[in-house]
């Protein structure tokens, strides 16, 4: 079929960031997830927040090689948030008007608890590298998230060749993995 | 070895980098050291790490990026002014003429008609609708009341000025940022009191008369800033019953309410306010409104004339959005971070209280001559 053939290249280009095809799934669905949240308590922001998570959990599984989809992009979509607004609700001592269930759900608790524990991870390195201070945080922002080369590095931050900056940050990155260890050992 | 020598080739040697004979040596190496062996394990787990948080760090910043580009395209709307910018475009071509035209007509037509309806419209709704800031005369009771104060403590209030207004006002930064009602500051400068009665001055940062919220910037040597801030401003609407409290200064000692939301609405249908069902008097304006959570849910604001106990308070929401545009025109405004957990959460309310009464100042704003 087309339209399966249409979602599978979606998939592809989300796994890869193609700013296109993210748009594309984005406009599909937001709407949808939108209205689910302003009509359970939610606000504008909320049903942001919650649609991008779901964005990401959804990048994070077709990320993966063995990954199939095994029903539609919206059902899926629409499963994860409704699940993340609920329990957003739940902790939040807030109640929801009765949400009907007659909408098509596909089971994501496992996929949900994967992606948790990858946002526990992400928040570790990021309080990691927030708490490493300048020039190490952006040296090591340009090397690893925009995948700089030494070359460029040592252009942009001003050092005399690449094998000073490459020094400068592999000094970083020891101080960088000494704090994300002894959070991370402990969240073990 | 050093450190930084080892952790080079260890990365080179997992990056698949190293001759053969390099690799032989260091696996020969990783073999006898069991401390290296360990570092290049927790190393390929660190890159992992490393290479998830990139991937997610990108992900989030291009769905950022899509999202403000839906939302200018009109694709995707959150509330609002619809922003359908292309298509205005568009039209604003097409139809240049005829809204011109239709402009300066509408104009005219528009001033004729409100002259009409002022001249002959009967004076409505005045008393309605009470603000609930002190006035003068009360202000000048209090300044007599304050007499013998001001003789053993110099009063911060200039000499030679009037206060002209006054109310409540709360911390939204501990650096001492205080966000209070516009109605409340009617003069050029204020100078705020705490709730053991020390003054300290401040100046006035920002006003919007339409969201009825201001920023007060506490300039004082004698201000101590806080640790932190015990409540969170709320970000979500409110629930209907929801019990809530207050703490203000309608007379020179600070004061403690309790009451309940009554409607997620304001006085005639306002959806940037709240009702809520409080005993409120002229001085309470400015103080904050929260919920059983140490949530300030709101800023208390008006009371309906007619009424017993009905009075309405700006929705927290807006302080964000409030504090948002003050910031674009403000850069001392810049480093303001507004709570958003609250300490306070399970707490008694005679703790909840103690906490927040150090947070709540009573503002007297006067002109400068």
């Amino acid at each position: 079929m087309k339209s399966e053939q249409n979602e599978q290249a979606l998939l592809k280009g989300l796994a890869n960031n193609d700013s296109r095809a993210i748009e594309t799934i984005y406009k599909d669905n937001f709407s949808m997830v939108q209205a689910f949240v302003l009509n359970n308590n939610g606000s504008y922001d909320d049903a942001r927040d919650v649609f991008q998570e779901a964005m990401i959990a959804l990048y994070e599984k077709a990320q993966s090689e063995s990954f199939v989809l095994t029903c539609q992009i919206k059902t899926y979509v629409y499963s994860i948030c409704r699940r993340l607004w609920l329990k957003k609700l739940q902790q939040l001592g807030r109640f929801s008007n009765q949400v009907d269930n007659l909408d098509e759900t596909v089971p994501v608790e496992e996929d949900l608890e994967i992606h948790e524990k990858r946002n526990a991870e992400f928040a570790i390195m990021d309080r990691a590298m927030k708490s490493l201070g300048e020039p190490c945080k952006s040296l090591l922002e340009g090397y690893y998230l925009k995948k700089m080369g030494m070359q460029e590095l040592a252009a942009e931050f001003g050092y005399t060749n690449a094998d000073n900056a490459k020094n400068q940050k592999y000094k970083c990155l020891m101080r960088l993995k000494k704090l994300f260890f002894s959070q991370y050992n402990i969240g073990d | 070895m050093d450190d930084i020598q080892l952790l080079a080739s260890i990365e080179s040697y997992l990056a698949g980098e190293m001759s053969p004979t390099e690799v032989s040596v260091f696996e020969a190496l990783r073999k006898k050291t069991p401390e290296i062996d360990q570092m290049v394990v927790e190393h390929k787990l660190f890159q992992h790490q490393m290479e998830d948080y990139a991937a997610t760090f990108n992900i989030k910043h291009t769905l950022h990026e899509v999202h403000n580009r839906l939302l200018e395209n009109g694709d995707v709307n959150e509330g609002g002014e619809l922003s359908t910018k292309a298509q205005v475009f568009q039209l604003w071509n097409r139809y240049k003429r005829v809204t011109a035209i239709a402009a300066s007509v509408g104009g005219v037509i528009a001033l004729v008609i409100s002259g009409l309806v002022a001249y002959f419209s009967p004076v409505v709704n005045g008393n309605q609708i009470q603000q609930l800031s002190k006035d003068i005369e009360i202000i000048k009771r209090n300044q007599q009341y304050q007499g013998s104060l001001i003789n053993e403590v110099k009063s911060k209030i200039p000499n030679g000025v009037t206060v002209i207004s006054g109310g409540s006002g709360f911390l939204i930064d501990p650096k001492g940022f205080i966000i209070t009602n516009a109605h409340v500051i009617k003069g050029t400068a204020a100078v705020v009191v705490d709730s053991k009665g020390k003054e300290y001055n401040a100046s006035i940062v920002h006003i919007d008369t339409k969201k009825d919220l201001a920023i007060l910037k506490i300039n004082d040597e004698d201000f101590t800033p806080l640790k932190s801030l015990p409540y969170s401003i709320g970000k979500s609407n409110a629930d209907l019953g929801d019990e809530i409290f207050t703490l203000g200064y309608p007379r020179n000692d600070i004061v403690y309410g309790v009451g309940y939301l009554a409607s997620k609405t304001g006085f005639n249908g306002d959806s940037l306010s709240y009702q809520i069902q409080i005993s409120a008097n002229p001085g309470n304006s400015g103080g904050p409104v929260l919920n059983n959570n140490g949530e300030v849910i709101g800023v208390l604001s008006t009371r309906q004339a007619q009424a017993d106990g009905v009075a309405f308070a700006v929705k927290s929401k807006n302080i964000f959005e409030f504090v948002n545009e003050a910031k674009e025109s403000d850069t001392i405004l810049e480093n303001i971070k507004i709570p958003v957990h609250s300490s306070m959460k399970g707490t008694q309310r005679k703790q909840q209280i103690s906490k927040v009464a150090d947070c709540v100042f009573n503002v007297k704003a006067f002109s400068k001559k």
